[in-house]
């Protein structure tokens, strides 16, 4: 082995330390939103960006658990206050009367530009007649004594109708004063934290101080009933910081535990302390070389593909086994161009992935290639100059020498590769039609159980997660407002007919301004109001002098400014009209969420309804979305994507083999164990219930990578003139395929899912890619006389 | 909610005053309970289902006339009633698990007692009365018993300050396992008077 200049170790320093320096300034995330697409249409781009940073993206739902229900309703009482008091939360709404009082206050202060029946009609005669009879049939049912306060003030019942059309807004219901799940086991509260969703560092803040203000809180009960009371918190903050501490967890534990198993098994190996630290170094530098490239081309470096990361210790650690076991003495000419040619099959695979419109893959696909790239660099230009003169790590010529004495028995079996491949593709046909799973849902780290409590606690406190959304979009505010608007009335008829359960509008909280206007002026003028009342009352049990407060209620009204934003701020409102009015790309939406009848989605029936009522809107402007479906078409979108673009690789790797190779033959030698590899993983996966997710077409790429250098070696070893041993190369094969299945069987262990699917799916199918390479190589040809020897070898023993 | 002018006349001043007269009576008339009681409420318990016709006046101090409705009342034990008021306006009211339910024309209106704990008395003294459940009668309300199984009478006073501001007392009036009335003195001195005819035949 030649020493090659001296510039390689220099310059190797440089780019460490600029690489070192770009990792040190990069910002890392955990946001799931890098699996969120980046390039998806106007009306996606809108609910992601909600997703991502909208006032759902913020809200904290939290239950009081344990104690009696008075315990419950005082530590929820403590909490709120505590909050509130805090300014890191916008709004806290436990349910508590300061709350429903102030909402009660403003609504019914508003209550005539709020309310929808006002019209020029209901306050003529007949009209007011109609209304205030009403009202009093309500006087004498047991509802009465909650509406006689407001009798005088509001004979028409506007503040019942306002009720009324609110109640479609579900709120949670009151016990002990406060909110509670109705099976009456949780006191509720509702938190909005200030911070951008996406700042998940603020989030986990926030997180932390509801913990702390809790854990005060039950201060305001005896001390004996505080152990048994407990918080359960959920909502998208909980899950951004639970998923980034999980997956950074789970990204340092496992490439310490997959690091560690590949240096245990390389010292076991070498024998060599020296061998095994130089080993680590193109690793080391691959890594480096990885992250700093991702931070380079991204916005953020994601957790996800730092934990993508251990894959590279898998295949990087191959280039330095081979470079220690395959010690021939002309190894830049024997060894090195096989493992160029296999570098090079990985980069043609890997490169595929940049180009997807998952920021998630193209982050790993850049990631892998400059590792591949500069682990493989350094192994041939700078480790050569580091080896020390005598370096000396245990000869596997023995081990190797049972393995070549092995393989020819092993190429025996071929035949039950007929088998394995018809019992794959069976196993594939049989299950085409659940192939792949195609809900994004799929790739989420959220444990289910948490996912359950977060569906439970939204049940309880009536705001299930929203599937139809009808979103209309404007120019501006006022417009937004006024379309939403307009759909109330068939969005109403839909109710009406039990289409739907109910529906949720800005322009229910906030009144587009003509409609306020319409409103206003429909009521009548001080010098008409008597007469008409005097009218609408003849006959009645109650005279018009007795609602003199409702005439002057009435004039004050008439005078009044529009209801603003503004006035809503203080109110449980100002949240509702800040989550369903939005800004968008080019002016603002409205969003109209959709309930069904009963529990459960909306019947496709209804959906057609749905559909039909939006026919008088601008049909680019106002849509009905089905989030769920649209997640899911975005999902499997990428799905296709990806198999797209791992087919293209797989192309690439075809077409760089027959340039190298040159010979067709060698070629189909080289693919053949390799399919036969995806196919059985592939296989075992469906035949085992699993479906396929993008992950696992990401490992069925990295199979071939990885795979691509075994079937090489074996490619390599049957052409004359094999300078190489045989036996070390097989040694170096079965080290560097155990070192692989070892860190990617630690992935396969990993409560991520997408990391889990990687390594379960890396991990049998490099070890079969292996085993099939073997079974599938040929004899080599006695041309070679480090065969002979090897041949001589084998049969001296 | 509101602090506007309520209209407190005189009336409202004299039944305030009769009101906290009557509180004061009932305040003598709690425990021990007599023997009958215990036997009353066993009769009512076994009475399974009801059914009667209902008359109601209400007299409120907001109001020139007293209202005046008529209709039939519908029980199933041990917690579904329902009142059917025929006159003067169509409406059906259904308290059933809790949940109070009004059907007006084709609209509907659903009142979960628990949210609305000042509506709850109203309805509670009559069903817990109707189900013989004593538990209920007596977590809500402080209970007086007079008279015989053959004609009783129960006073009943809200042990809670929150529904002592909507309801001052309940006197129930009955015969054996039926109920002939039901008079409510509201917080505010408005008064309702429930009248209960013969069973409908069904």
């Amino acid at each position: 082995m030649t020493r090659p200049g001296g510039a390689a170790t220099p310059i190797w320093a440089v780019l460490a330390i600029i690489a070192a320096a770009i990792v040190a300034h990069a910002s890392y995330t955990a946001d799931l939103s890098a699996f969120l697409p980046r390039s998806p249409t106007a009306t996606q781009q809108l609910l992601i960006e909600q997703l991502r940073s909208g006032p759902a993206a913020r809200l904290l739902l939290l239950a009081i658990e344990g104690g009696s229900g008075a315990e419950r309703s005082q530590v929820s009482a403590e909490l709120a206050r505590r909050l509130r008091a805090d300014p890191a939360f916008v709004a806290v709404n436990n349910g508590d009367a300061a709350g429903l009082e102030r909402d009660r206050e403003f609504l019914f202060a508003h209550r005539y530009p709020l309310s929808e029946s006002v019209t020029p009609e209901r306050f003529s005669a007949a009209g007011l007649r109609a209304a205030i009879t009403d009202s009093l049939d309500l006087l004498a049912s047991p509802a009465g004594t909650l509406l006689k306060p407001l009798f005088t003030r509001d004979p028409t019942g506007e503040m019942l109708g306002i009720l009324d059309t609110f109640r479609a807004g579900r709120l949670p219901r009151a016990a002990e004063g406060v909110w509670s799940s109705p099976d009456g086991r949780h006191a509720l509260l509702m938190v909005q934290v200030r911070a951008a969703g996406s700042d998940t560092d603020a989030q986990q803040a926030a997180c932390d101080t509801v913990r702390r203000a809790f854990a005060s809180s039950l201060g305001a009960i005896p001390a004996a009933a505080r152990p048994s009371v407990t918080l359960l918190m959920t909502g998208p903050p909980v899950f951004a910081v639970a998923s980034r501490a999980l997956i950074k967890g789970q990204v340092m534990r496992l490439s310490a535990l997959a690091a560690l198993l590949v240096a245990v098994l390389l010292l076991t190996v070498y024998r060599s302390l020296p061998a095994l630290a130089l080993t680590l170094v193109p690793v080391a530098s691959g890594a480096l070389a990885g992250v700093a490239a991702v931070a380079l081309g991204f916005p953020a470096v994601h957790g996800i593909t730092l934990g993508f990361g251990i894959t590279l210790i898998g295949e990087a650690v191959d280039y330095s086994v081979y470079f220690f076991v395959q010690q021939a003495a002309d190894w830049q000419h024997s060894v090195w161009p096989t493992i160029r040619l296999g570098m090079l099959t990985s980069i043609c695979g890997l490169a595929a992935l940049l180009p997807s419109a998952f920021p998630g893959l193209a982050q790993l696909g850049l990631y892998s290639v400059t590792g591949l790239v500069a682990a493989a660099l350094v192994t041939r230009f700078v480790l050569p100059a580091w080896l020390p003169r005598e370096l000396a790590i245990r000869d596997l010529s023995g081990l190797g020498a049972r393995l070549a004495g092995a393989l020819p028995h092993l190429r025996r079996t071929r035949i039950a590769l007929v088998p394995v491949a018809l019992l794959a593709g069976a196993a594939l046909y049989a299950h085409r039609g659940t192939l792949s799973h195609r809900e994004l849902s799929a790739l989420s780290p959220i444990p289910a159980a948490t996912q359950a409590l977060d569906e439970a606690l939204r049940i309880e406190a009536g705001a299930p997660d929203m599937r139809y959304v009808i979103v209309a979009s404007a120019r501006d505010r006022e417009s937004a407002l006024a379309a939403a608007e307009r759909l109330a009335a068939p969005l109403e008829a839909l109710v009406e007919q039990g289409a739907i359960g109910g529906f949720e509008s800005p322009a229910r909280y906030l009144p587009p301004l003509a409609v306020q206007r319409a409103r206003q002026a429909s009521l009548p003028p001080p010098t008409e109001i008597g007469a008409r009342l005097r009218e609408a009352l003849s006959g009645a049990p109650v005279s018009a002098s007795r609602l003199e407060p409702f005439v002057l209620d009435v004039e004050r009204a008439r005078s009044a400014p529009a209801l603003t934003r503004a006035d809503l701020e203080g109110t449980s409102f100002a949240a509702a009209v800040d989550a369903l009015l939005v800004r968008s790309a080019d002016g603002w939406s409205a969003l109209l969420p959709l309930a069904a009848v009963g529990s459960g989605d909306l019947k496709p029936g209804a959906v057609a309804q749905v559909r039909a009522a939006l026919a008088g809107e601008p049909r680019e402007r106002t849509v009905l979305l089905d989030l769920k479906a649209e997640a899911d078409r975005l999902y499997s979108g990428y799905l296709t994507e990806a198999a797209r673009l791992a087919l293209a690789g797989l192309g690439a790797i075809v077409l760089l083999l027959v340039l190298a190779l040159r010979s067709p033959g060698r070629v189909a030698r080289v693919v053949a164990p390799l399919a036969l590899a995806v196919l059985a993983v592939a296989g075992v996966l469906v035949a085992l219930g699993g479906r396929l997710t993008i992950l696992h077409l990401v490992g069925m790429l990295l199979i071939v990578a990885v795979g691509s250098n075994y079937a090489l070696f074996f490619d390599r070893s049957s052409e004359p003139p094999g300078r190489a041993s045989l036996p070390l190369t097989l040694a170096s094969l079965l080290v560097a395929n155990i070192a692989t299945v070892l860190t990617f069987a630690v992935l396969a262990c990993s409560r991520v899912p997408v990391l889990a699917e990687l390594g379960s799916t890396v991990a049998p199918g490099t070890l079969l890619a292996l085993v099939f390479s073997a079974q599938l190589s040929r004899p080599q040809r006695p041309a070679a006389p480090a065969a002979a020897a090897a041949a001589a070898l084998v049969s001296a023993r | 909610m509101r602090r506007g002018a309520r209209p407190a006349g005189a009336l409202a001043a004299l039944a305030f005053a009769v009101a906290f007269a009557a509180a004061g009576t009932a305040d003598e008339a709690t425990s021990p309970q007599p023997v009958e009681y215990e036997q009353l409420l066993k009769l009512l318990a076994a009475r399974r289902h009801g059914h009667v016709t209902f008359t109601e006046v209400q007299r409120l101090a907001i109001l020139d006339r007293p209202l005046e409705s008529s209709g039939e009342l519908l029980y199933d034990a041990p917690d579904r009633l329902e009142k059917r008021t025929l006159n003067p306006r169509a409406e059906t009211l259904v308290l059933e698990h809790g949940v109070l339910t009004a059907h007006r024309g084709h609209r509907t209106y659903l009142m979960p007692l628990r949210d609305y704990p000042q509506v709850a008395p109203f309805i509670e003294s009559i069903r817990a009365t109707l189900a013989g459940d004593r538990e209920a009668l007596e977590r809500l309300f402080r209970v007086g018993f007079e008279g015989s199984l053959a004609h009783w009478s129960l006073l009943l006073v809200p042990t809670d300050a929150r529904f002592a501001r909507a309801v001052r007392e309940i006197r129930i009036e009955g015969e054996r396992d039926a109920i002939r009335s039901v008079d409510i003195r509201h917080g505010d001195g408005d008064r309702s008077l429930l009248s209960l005819g013969p069973e409908v035949s069904p």
